[in-house]
């Protein structure tokens, strides 16, 4: 068994897709109509046969309250591993990402966490050392 | 309103308060990862929230909404009150 998909949950596909390809410059790998949604999944260009990253209707009257406690306490439920965590947040913070905790040393990982604009705090992190994460 | 010496009583409760000097305006995501990095303080984050509410109840933690996020401040006013009572020169003013 293996993981092939990981999703986010996100209020609008379209806007969703600008935001995880311009912004975070992933790459749409699937894009087919399904009644008023799309199956609509994106990679990293660094693993474009890797982990797709679903970006999933969030309509499920248990979703929204769901995201919104977690954005409140600033918990990010997905994270994305980068090389250079101080890097990346001065390229996305130049594209006008919002940044609710800019990178921190977690000891074992630098991360930092930002607001993906569609009802998501997302990690980006950085291993330093050995341990989890 | 809770009791000033209570809340700093609490030795979570300081370490949650010298976390907010060290960068004051965080979440509870990033309170809780500082104490258990830095403090060893591996208390669930329910336990942290409450400890959050007694320091903003005696008014040294204030929370401002940003967005949909809503982070904490430190804020030191009520601590006048002790160096008031028992002033640092032994002597009142």
């Amino acid at each position: 068994m293996r993981i092939n998909l990981s999703s986010v949950l996100v209020d609008d596909q379209e806007k969703a897709l600008r935001f995880y390809t311009g912004t975070l410059g992933f790459r749409k790998k699937h894009d087919i109509p399904l009644g008023a949604h799309r199956w609509l999944t994106v990679v990293s260009p660094e693993d474009p046969d890797g982990t797709e990253l679903v970006l999933e209707p969030d309509e499920h009257p248990a979703v929204k309250p769901f995201k919104s406690a977690l954005v409140e306490d600033g918990i990010p439920f997905t994270s994305f591993a980068v090389e250079d965590v101080a890097a990346e947040h001065e390229r996305l913070a130049a594209l006008g990402v919002k940044f609710t905790l800019p990178p921190t040393d977690f000891g074992t990982v630098i991360a930092a966490v930002f607001d993906d604009t569609c009802g998501n705090l997302i990690q980006i992190a950085q291993r330093t050392g050995a341990g989890p994460g | 309103m809770e009791d000033l010496y209570r809340a700093i009583a609490d030795p979570t409760r300081r370490a949650i308060l010298d976390e907010l000097v060290d960068r004051n305006g965080q979440t509870l995501f990033e309170i809780c990862g500082r104490l258990t990095l830095k403090h060893g303080i591996h208390s669930s984050r329910q336990a942290i929230s409450q400890h959050l509410e007694v320091l903003e109840s005696a008014g040294l933690v204030v929370t401002k909404r940003e967005g949909r996020c809503k982070f904490h401040w430190f804020h030191g006013g009520p601590l006048k009150a002790i160096a008031k009572r028992w002033p640092t020169d032994g002597r009142r003013s």
